[in-house]
């Protein structure tokens, strides 16, 4: 046990830990909407409640089906997934040609509706969610006590992000996706089917926030507004990253999670603002964000 | 953006006023009429919630700034001005003009922050300030944290009109109303207001035509965060009350649907949509968590098939303006 600028090295590298957790769901949700808004040119504010669906179906799964943490990884994002790729074909996709504004009323809308469906049956309190017995316990790292299910949110959700940029950016699919980014007039003249390339990406972005509901379940409780908790930080990491770069919105999630996660070590009555405070300078010195393009 | 076939807002086109005039006077009627029949703090509260919604409409009606975070200005004006009354002891007008001078003074540093970003990053940005101002509202004593300021006293007008009265509050609260409408509508309809919709318009344009368009933005923030500023101060002293729901994001998005379903960029909307929706929570507030999830379903079914509110669509039928 030693102290780093007199804080004990136990409750610094906690609290470090704690943050690269935020981090990873940060850069998680803050990834899909960055995918959703390349692609669809709207703003998912739905994405918070999606993410309160995936670890919902986690649990739902557990108590109706007895299916437990490894099937509802899988499963849980592809049913979330399905109902964004639904909410896309009967309610988005008229959106497309309005103001961008309508776009996130919408969202808007739908994760006014899937929260209050939420509270209306479970409450506001949350519903525990078991650790995965083959994760449960942890390794004594001399200065820190790793608990295996954080090491493992953090690494899964570092595969996962850096999987997505590597599809987006080096592969054929990504090629295309990107082109028809750019120009979806021209890249359907090439034959390839740009609104289902949309319906399909708007799925996958839901899915990605699904997932991290997953993981976010044995942490915190499963609760109805955790979506709406951590959407709006995540909305403060998407400015201060900008949407405009996959590795961007990584890497400023996981650094926003980390510097708040050390806010609670050194100063933490600020805590739960210092993201806000952070975007606040950064559009102040950069208005286009760390990684955005000047338009 | 260039390529957007339904921009949001009031179309262009200037047709005689008459209509308006005549829309004007029945609203005015109704106000002198209304508390006969119904339950005056209901209308107090509508019309607070409605000059609430001129005030954001202000913003998303004629200058295409979708904000998401009016609550931060509603909220602290009415923690402001409760303050102001209930420690201060200041008299009810200067109570509520401290509120509104705060709410000013917060409007201008959020605004000169949200305005350097364009379209849903400035939606997000002011809906991510007013989320870090409702954490402060939590944290700060003066607010009272949970409990919010409680017994807030309404006291003597210029020290001559007992406001405990609530027919006397009523008609503070109509005047407030009514000045601040008709000052809302000389914004709209002055040069400065034309400006304003040339921006929503096509902003590079009128940059090309030498308006600072900044500046005009930033001027428009600040008189759309002192008027709902005034509208959470005078809330305030009718409900006695500051509390963090005035805060929250939920206010910001109510504000939002008011102003959706009256009609967004209209002169009659925001005041159509805060008494409908208020009349709505009032009905069903019986049903606990459902409201939420009707005003959701509000919230589509406006975007997807009914965009130009319930003023909007009227005006349209009968071809006129409101």
């Amino acid at each position: 046990m030693f102290e780093i600028f007199g804080i004990p090295s136990q409750a610094l590298f906690g609290q470090l830990l704690i943050g690269l957790i935020n981090g990873s769901f940060y850069a998680l949700l803050s990834l899909g909407l960055a995918v959703i808004f390349g692609m669809l040119n709207i703003i998912n504010f739905t994405h918070g409640a999606q993410y309160m669906l995936g670890a919902f179906a986690a649990y739902l799964l557990l108590q109706l089906t007895g299916l437990g943490y490894w099937p509802a990884l899988v499963i849980a994002p592809i049913l979330v997934g399905l109902s964004g790729i639904v909410i896309e074909r009967t309610m988005l996709q008229w959106l497309y040609k309005l103001d961008h504004l309508y776009g996130l009323l919408l969202t808007f809308g739908i994760a006014l509706i899937l929260e209050g469906v939420f509270r209306n049956y479970y409450g506001s309190s949350g519903q525990p969610y078991q650790l995965p017995p083959s994760l449960s316990g942890g390794q004594n790292l001399g200065f820190m006590f790793l608990p295996n299910y954080r090491a493992w949110v953090v690494v899964t959700s570092l595969v996962v992000c850096f999987g997505t940029w590597f599809v987006i950016e080096k592969t054929r699919l990504g090629a295309n996706l990107r082109a028809a980014t750019e120009n979806p007039t021209l890249v359907r003249a090439f034959g390839i089917n740009v609104p289902r390339m949309i319906t399909l990406t708007y799925g996958f972005g839901v899915g990605l926030a699904a997932l991290a509901g997953v993981m976010a379940a044995p942490i915190y409780n499963v609760s109805p507004q955790m979506g709406s908790d951590i959407i709006i930080v995540v909305f403060a990491v998407v400015v201060i990253g900008g949407m405009g770069s996959i590795l961007g919105a990584i890497l400023t999630g996981f650094g926003l999670g980390v510097i708040e996660g050390l806010t609670k070590v050194f100063f933490p009555e600020a805590s739960n603002t210092v993201i806000f405070v952070i975007m606040a300078v950064v559009l102040l010195i950069r208005p286009a964000g760390l990684f955005g393009r000047t338009a | 953006m260039a390529n957007v076939a339904e921009p949001i807002g009031a179309p262009l086109v200037r047709a005689s006023a008459w209509s308006e005039t005549i829309a004007f006077v029945i609203m005015a009627g109704f106000f002198i009429v209304a508390p006969v029949f119904i339950y005056p703090v209901f209308l107090m509260k509508a019309l607070c919630f409605a000059l609430f919604a001129l005030a954001f409409n202000l913003l998303i009606g004629y200058v295409g700034l979708l904000s998401f975070g009016h609550a931060l200005f509603f909220g602290w004006a009415a923690y402001v001005s409760a303050h102001a009354a209930k420690v201060w002891h200041l008299p009810p007008e200067l109570a509520i003009l401290t509120g509104t001078a705060a709410a000013a003074v917060l409007g201008l540093v959020t605004g000169a922050l949200a305005i350097r970003r364009q379209g849903i990053y400035f939606a997000m940005i002011t809906l991510a300030l007013a989320q870090m101002m409702y954490f402060f509202a939590l944290q700060v004593p003066f607010t009272g944290g949970e409990d919010g300021i409680q017994g807030v006293p309404r006291g003597f007008l210029f020290g001559l009109f007992d406001l405990s009265n609530t027919m006397t509050m009523y008609a503070l609260v109509v005047v407030i109303f009514i000045a601040s409408f008709l000052f809302v509508y000389r914004i709209i309809h002055s040069p400065f207001g034309e400006v304003l919709k040339a921006i929503r318009e096509n902003e590079n344009r009128a940059i090309s035509l030498g308006y600072k368009t900044e500046r005009y933005k930033l001027v428009a923030f600040v008189l759309s965060a002192s008027l709902a500023g005034l509208a959470g101060a005078v809330k305030a002293l009718v409900f006695q009350l500051a509390s963090l729901t005035d805060v929250h994001w939920t206010m910001s998005g109510e504000v939002v649907l008011m102003t959706l379903v009256g009609g967004l960029g209209t002169v009659f909307g925001p005041v159509v949509g805060a008494f409908v929706i208020g009349a709505m929570q009032n009905y069903l507030a019986g049903f606990g968590q459902w409201v939420t999830v009707i005003q959701g379903v509000i919230f589509v079914i406006c975007v997807l098939l009914f965009r130009r509110g319930i003023v909007g669509e009227i005006a349209h039928l009968l071809r006129i303006r409101l």
